[in-house]
């Protein structure tokens, strides 16, 4: 039976959290299909307040990564838009003229940024705060122009004026009413607040209605209706957001505000559902991902035939993402006739604190300088709890873990994600976690706004005692807690010799560790001591072990070497008669400059290898891979030196040597640096004269431009360098750490430091020998090794039989 | 129904390489064979739940063999992969005799 198609339009934090849902109760019921306008995986909206800001990187708000997809079958379109629904075809299609048929279809589409329809706001320079595009607007913007001004005083407003101040920007703030946040906040709070964002550098003007935004074709300033104006380069409008229900509205479904669906997030249409920021359930469009996870999981028990009672609505709360401010709010934020208030405000602290009592029942609260109570006045009020258990749990405390020990089981942690103490606590347990990343994988806490971080960092504490360790150094992998440096320094130490010694010394969880140490020991080992350590083929990646590529299908790659790139005659009739003995399925040229014979089966590898009568091009290897060059001095009217030349000698001298990770080079004659020395590990550049060695480069996942480490004279000087700083690299590194991520975590500055030292790049270069003089080409190795040949090459073929 | 089981004859004990796979190839079908650590043989079908991964391929731990294609951990005992993936590939009967012959049993 084919399986039920489920399509979603909005590839954000609502529906693929709805998604997540489905999969837990049924993961293998639904072929599902993703279409999402924006060219990224889903990611989190929510830090994108944090990346303006400086404290994280576009590439780290990911949230589900391209695999994910991939892994759990799910078909994702990125950029693409649902232009049209057919409700009774029931069929969706798109701008790229793709139709998907559904039997169930759940819309997603979010919001869009309310742009007020100011003469002018069509100019260059003006941009929402909403999505990746507009963060680097203004990122790109903040580099070349010195004054923005952001319209509105909410929280989006103020987060993105943070963000501007912090890269470099004067910053304007206009709000058209007297205090800021005031949804949010009561004037008190938002006194305060100002007084605070003031002292942090921000101008404000409120008050203010802004009529023009001025400029010709790019903005230069703002108009307002008390007759005044300043200048701009950049305006950021923050004023709302309004559900984006247009594509619902054209194909005939229900709307309100947002699309409107009952307790189970259906429409008035069948098969159609609508969850997140575009949908109005009970006359309330919600804004922020607590409510919204919550109707996620009440859509998908429904959809997978859980009994479930709906979505009942939420109750909100918010905090501000501004470093060194702390706000929250929830509930109820201003007294009413019949309410009671417990204050206290502090002006030498500046901490105030307002919780608003309605009959006896907790049912508001405003905190700030101090919101460390917020997620259990939060908690409070969603149970209706009354005002004496406020105060009683206000007498036990203070300190971080006695806070968290004092809180009941079902005290919220996480509000985005709605994570109870219980639920974190005994996931903790039961699943041995020691750690935040843990305990967010496994329970989704601090998963979204990460404001909880430290209160689930507490919860390991009080769990674990005094096996938690708050500041997490990086520990090799689940098996042991030990960083890199302190397994070195024990195997040193200890004098240990294989690696189920050091797992077994060092008390690993996993006796014989997993497939991330195991390579990782092998390699440290090895890079210890060359001489000594005996390789473990056991202890290797397949591609490693077996010195090929392994393909999906269990054949594998065949990548002769070519030095520098450079072939010949005989080299190519050889790889043509193989390639037609073993009937490879692809002779394919790879981005390395040379040729790689796919589809060999394991058996036949020892033969071809011999047959090829060729080294090994290593281009399974986490060790030196391949090094391009271009055409050089010999042939290109621009070439200024010989690069073909040296090219061939770095590879001929490293070939075969093992890193941390794969390392690539490449030699160039001139600056177009024809062999892209910018996005190599080594990249060389000649000019008249000088050599130019650029490292630190990468092409692949991370794209990273290459840092000049020095520009030297001769080649003998190149070969130099290059040997101290890959010695450098592989005595330093983590396992899988590319020297990308390692000049990044080093610093550029450091290691020019470092070798800049003619004595120590001796040493480096002596320790490099030492580690060159050991290497066998692996492949004729293999070929005269009978026990390898059998061990690994041969596969047992049991004959048919023929009786019955 | 009642099954039959064949024994396949897969090699001599000794001649197993110790913590690696070993490719078994019965007709169409293709069984991972693995000498553990603790001595014991291990008979699993060559294919990863997850995309059909050669598992004969993977880097050994204990009980638990990781495929080499996106590194789910299966075990060579009973064939489960470990949470979070989700699935689980056929065991096979082992039988060393005094000989230390290693044999398979397969059902035809
Ligand atoms: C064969 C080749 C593609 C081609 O047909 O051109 C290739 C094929 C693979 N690449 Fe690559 N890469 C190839 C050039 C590149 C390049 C371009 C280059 O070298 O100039 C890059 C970007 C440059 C760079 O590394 O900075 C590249 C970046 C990657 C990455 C990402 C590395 C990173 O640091 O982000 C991976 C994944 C990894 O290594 O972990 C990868 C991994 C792989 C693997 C080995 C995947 C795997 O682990 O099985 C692919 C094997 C395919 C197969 O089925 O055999 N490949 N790969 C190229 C071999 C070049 C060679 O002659 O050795
Ligand atoms: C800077 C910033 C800070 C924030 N801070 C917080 C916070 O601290 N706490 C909090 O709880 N919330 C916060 N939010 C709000 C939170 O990010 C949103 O509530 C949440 O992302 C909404 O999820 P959603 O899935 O409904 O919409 P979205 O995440 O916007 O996803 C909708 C997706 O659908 C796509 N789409 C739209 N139409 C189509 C179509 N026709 N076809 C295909 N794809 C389409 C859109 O491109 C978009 O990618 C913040 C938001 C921003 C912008
Ligand atoms: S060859 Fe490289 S880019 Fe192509 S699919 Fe494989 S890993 Fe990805
Ligand atoms: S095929 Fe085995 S993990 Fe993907």
């Amino acid at each position: 039976m084919s399986k039920q198609k489920l399509v979603l339009i909005g590839n954000g934090m609502a529906g693929i959290r709805t998604i997540e849902e489905i999969l837990k109760l049924k993961p293998n019921e639904f072929d599902i299909v993703v279409f999402g306008s924006e060219p990224y995986p889903n990611y989190n909206r929510i830090q994108l307040s944090k990346v303006l800001q400086g404290d994280t990187e576009l590439s780290d708000i990911t949230l589900n990564e391209w695999h994910w997809y991939e892994e759990n079958n799910i078909r994702l379109y990125p950029g693409e838009t649902v232009t049209n629904i057919d409700k009774e075809k029931q069929i969706v299609v798109t701008d790229k003229d793709r139709k998907e048929a559904y039997d169930y279809l759940i819309i997603a589409t979010g919001s869009n940024p309310f742009m007020l329809p100011l003469p002018g706001a069509d100019k260059e320079g003006v941009t929402a705060f909403r999505d990746i595009k507009d963060c680097e607007t203004m990122i790109d913007y903040s580099k070349k122009y010195q004054r923005a001004a952001v319209i509105g005083g909410g929280l989006l407003g103020l987060e993105a004026a943070r963000g501007l101040l912090n890269l470099g920007m004067e910053v304007d703030v206009i709000h058209i009413s007297d205090y800021l946040m005031e949804r949010q906040l009561d004037r008190d709070a938002g006194e305060l607040l100002q007084k605070e964002l003031e002292q942090q550098g921000m101008n404000f003007l409120l008050n203010k209605q802004t009529t023009d935004i001025t400029g010709k074709k790019r903005v230069t300033g703002l108009k307002f209706s008390d007759g005044g104006r300043i200048s701009a380069d950049l305006v950021v409008m923050a004023v709302g957001i309004r559900p984006n229900v247009s594509l619902a509205l054209e194909s005939g479904i229900g709307v309100n505000k947002g699309i409107v669906v009952n307790d189970h997030m259906e429409t008035d249409v069948a098969n159609i559902y609508a969850v997140g920021e575009c949908a109005e359930h009970d006359q309330m469009v919600y804004g922020l991902v607590a409510p919204l996870y919550e109707q996620g999981k009440a859509l998908a028990k429904h959809i997978c035939n859980k009994e479930d009672e709906g979505y009942k609505g939420s109750v909100l709360s918010t905090q501000l993402k501004v470093s060194g401010v702390d706000v929250f709010s929830t509930g109820m934020i201003n007294e009413q006739s019949n309410t009671k208030a417990i204050k206290m405000y502090d002006d030498w602290n500046g901490t105030y604190k307002k919780v608003i009592v309605d009959q006896g029942k907790i049912s508001g609260a405003v905190l700030f300088g101090d919101t460390k109570e917020g997620t259990r006045l939060l908690s409070m009020i969603k149970k209706g709890a009354d005002v004496e258990e406020y105060l009683e749990a206000g007498e036990r405390e203070e300190s971080g873990s006695d806070l968290v020990a004092s809180m009941p089981d079902d005290e919220l942690i996480c509000g985005c994600n709605g994570v109870d103490k219980g639920t974190i606590v005994e996931a903790i347990n039961s699943q041995g976690l020691t750690s935040v990343e843990q305990v967010k994988g496994c329970t989704n806490a601090s998963r979204s706004c990460g404001t909880c971080k430290s209160l689930v960092s507490d919860l390991l504490e009080y769990t674990l005692g005094d096996d938690y360790n708050a500041d997490q150094k990086e520990s090799i992998c689940g098996c042991t807690d030990l960083s890199k440096d302190e397994v070195i320094a024990e195997i040193e130490e200890k004098g240990m010799r294989t690696t189920r010694e050091v797992m077994n010394v060092l008390g690993w969880k996993n006796e014989e560790g997993c497939s991330k140490c195991k390579p990782a020991l092998n390699y440290y080992m090895g890079m210890l001591k060359p001489k000594e350590y005996h390789d473990e083929k056991e202890s290797r990646f397949v591609n490693e072990r077996m010195h090929a590529n392994i393909q999906k299908d269990g054949t594998f790659g065949v990548v002769p070497r070519m030095y520098g790139g450079v072939t010949n005659a005989e080299d190519l009739r050889k790889i043509a008669d193989a390639a037609e003995k073993y009937d490879v399925g692809m002779i394919k040229i790879t981005g390395g400059q040379r040729i790689n014979l796919l589809g060999v089966n394991k058996e036949d590898l020892p033969d071809i290898w011999a047959d090829l009568d060729m080294p090994s091009g290593h281009a399974y290897a986490k060790g030196l891979r391949t090094v391009k060059t271009c055409v050089g001095s010999e042939f290109c009217r621009f070439g200024t030196q010989d690069s073909t030349g040296l090219g061939i000698r770095l590879e001929q001298k490293f070939e075969g040597l093992y890193g941390p990770h794969k390392f690539k080079m490449s030699v160039s004659a001139c600056p177009r640096n024809c062999a892209e020395g910018g996005i190599k590990d080594v990249g060389i550049v000649g000019l008249e004269g000088v050599w130019e060695i650029y490292v630190g480069g990468n092409g692949g996942t991370e794209l990273r431009e290459a840092d000049l480490l020095v520009k030297v004279k001769t080649e003998d000087e190149v070969m130099e360098w290059v040997g101290a700083y890959l010695q450098y690299y592989r005595e330093t590194a983590n396992y899988l750490e590319r020297t990308s991520k390692w000049v990044d975590r080093f610093g550029i500055d450091h290691v020019k430091e470092v070798l800049d030292d003619k004595q120590k790049r001796d040493e480096f270069n002596a320790r490099m020998d030492e580690a060159l003089s050991v290497i066998q080409e692996p492949w004729s190795e293999a070929i005269h090794n009978e026990t390898t040949l059998k061990e690994l090459f041969e596969k047992v073929n049991v004959p048919t039989t023929t009786s019955k | 129904m009642d099954k039959t089981l064949r024994k396949v004859y897969v090699g001599n004990y000794s001649d197993l390489p110790e913590r690696l796979g070993k490719t078994i190839v019965i007709d169409e079908q293709e069984v991972a064979v693995f000498k553990l650590a603790n001595g014991d043989v291990r008979a699993i079908e060559n294919r990863c739940p997850h995309k059909g991964g050669v598992l004969a391929e993977g880097l050994v731990s204990g009980e638990h063999v990781f495929c080499p294609m996106h590194d789910w951990k299966i075990s060579v005992v009973d064939g489960q992969a470990q949470a979070p993936d989700e699935g689980c590939v056929q065991t096979y009967q082992v039988e060393v005799t005094n000989e230390e012959k290693v044999y398979i049993l397969i059902s035809e």
